[in-house]
């Protein structure tokens, strides 16, 4: 919470306190990782950009903005001018010196090039897969150094994991026979989103909110699109385009449903879990927010409890929605490799 | 807006380290960490199979020797009836044989007896009949002396010697 309230005070010097700009900025992505701020000014870590503009790939550090948001500070590189706004770059027009708005505050004479920078995101997930490897690596160690398979220090931790995975979510969705091929994947992408719904719960990495950004979800949501995809076999083809066991109208009128529904199901997994994150974030905020809302140092127990609150709520969140996904996601590869029986 | 857009930034991050992460967990942590699992589980799952073969066994060797000790409880049981029986027979035999023989010395000292009274008798007749030839030789001898008396001997004699014969 520390993060959250020295920036809020920082607003609330500039300009008056609005709650949903602080918010959107601590749930969104942003360039630079800003951690506290030290007597007036802050201090925060510069992350790389990476743009692909007309000239071909430009590079340079966040830190070259300045901390500066509002599309004010140039810089050139490259031969192109850049600018951010809102925590997204924008490149000017040739001719333009400075950015120019319309009367919604959008920038009229710039243009965004493709942005693949190295985000907060980016680098708490980087941060998350070392962790991730860090751990699991080393547990598989310990089995190849014990004789017996029995597993000891950090294996013992993680091995209930894993089995509960396998047991819980692989062998019963998927089935006894087929679930081998699937469970490097589920169990990727369970641990890969818990650890990353933790990460977005601790306040001083500022909100890094990956699991919470719908690109995030997108993704991974499409990996689980892609693999049920390929692994259809003719059932899983035949129940959604001639359904079998129902009259030949039924047939042609389930049939465009079954397909919007092959498109529904991973789009709800993004959904699922980029809301889940993103609300239970908003809800904390929100809360913090009430304190310089009200401008009161009164609201603050009010506000922490209910955080607090929150808080043990959105940690049995981080693990409910990755099993979530994983269980989905497993049940889909079920369905799609489900042999006839009728 | 801006929060429900996806941004290209990150799906493609997110893409690349999906699947540089799924690559070596699976080749690093899954195989090995599934493998020893499923390893010890089959490891598990032969013991308990083991130790229900060795009750079985130990059960069956139970039974075994059960039916040993029966059998040979009974092998002792008929040995026994048949010692008995034996014995019994044996007494019964000795005591049968033991008679016919005493019968038998009894009926040979019998018939000894009546050999031996028999020649006893014929000696004794022997010996009455020499006596008597001597002393009817005397007597004779004695008689013949007169030729009375002779005839008179010869009377009487023949009146006797009729009279022993009947």
């Amino acid at each position: 919470m520390v993060g959250f309230a020295s920036e809020n005070e920082e607003n609330k010097e500039d300009k008056d306190f609005d709650p949903k700009e602080m918010i959107m900025h601590h749930v969104k992505d942003a360039h630079g990782f800003h951690l506290w701020d030290w007597k007036g000014h802050a201090v925060s870590l510069p992350l790389p950009i990476i743009l692909w503009t007309d000239n071909g790939l430009t590079t340079f550090m966040s830190s070259e903005f300045h901390h500066d948001d509002t599309g004010h500070h140039v810089v050139e590189k490259n031969g192109g001018k850049f600018v951010k706004l809102h925590e997204k770059i924008y490149q000017l027009n040739e001719d333009a010196h400075s950015v120019s708005f319309d009367a919604e505050h959008h920038p009229v004479n710039a243009s965004t090039p493709i942005d693949i920078s190295i985000t907060r995101n980016v680098f708490m997930m980087w941060v998350s897969v070392i962790i991730l490897l860090l751990i699991f690596i080393t547990a598989a160690r310990r089995y190849k150094k014990s004789e017996d398979n029995v597993p000891t220090g950090i294996a013992g931790f993680i091995e209930p994991l894993v089995v509960f995975v396998r047991d819980e979510i692989g062998k019963p969705m998927i089935g006894e026979h087929k679930y081998k091929k699937y469970m490097p994947y589920l169990l990727t992408i369970f641990f890969f989103i818990w650890i990353n719904n933790i990460f977005g719960l601790i306040p001083i990495l500022n909100g890094a909110n990956l699991s919470g950004n719908i690109a995030f979800t997108f993704t991974l949501a499409m990996f689980t699109f892609i693999i049920t995809t390929f692994s259809g076999n003719k059932n899983y083809w035949k129940h959604i385009f001639w359904m079998p066991g129902v009259p030949v109208p039924m047939k042609i009128f389930l049939a465009p449903i079954e397909v919007i529904g092959m498109f529904v199901k991973p789009i709800s997994l993004m959904i699922r879990l980029f809301a889940n994150i993103t609300a239970g974030h908003i809800i904390v905020l929100a809360l913090m927010s009430l304190i310089f809302v009200f401008k009161s140092i009164g609201v603050a127990p009010v506000s922490v409890a209910f955080s607090l609150f929150i808080g043990v709520i959105e940690i049995i969140v981080t693990a409910i929605q990755a099993y979530i996904f994983t269980v989905l996601s497993a049940l889909y590869f079920g369905m799609a490799t489900e042999e006839a029986h009728h | 807006m801006d929060l429900v857009t996806p941004g290209f930034g990150l799906i493609f991050w997110t893409a690349l380290t999906f699947i540089f992460l799924l690559l070596i967990l699976k080749k690093f942590a899954w195989k090995p960490i599934l493998g020893a699992v499923s390893d010890r589980e089959e490891g598990i799952k032969n013991a308990l199979a083991s130790a229900e073969n060795a009750r079985k066994e130990m059960e069956n060797l139970q039974a075994d020797n059960e039916r040993i000790l029966k059998e040979a409880r009974a092998e002792r049981e008929t040995l026994l009836k048949e010692a008995r029986e034996i014995k019994t027979k044996m007494i019964e035999d000795a005591k049968g044989e033991a008679q016919a023989q005493a019968n038998k010395i009894v009926q040979q000292a019998q018939a000894a007896i009546e050999g031996e009274k028999k020649a006893a008798m014929a000696e004794l007749k022997n010996h009455v009949a020499s006596l008597s030839i001597e002393i009817a030789e005397k007597v004779v001898r004695g008689e013949l002396s007169n030729k009375d008396k002779q005839l008179e001997l010869v009377e009487t004699m023949l009146g006797e010697k009729s009279l022993t014969e009947a």
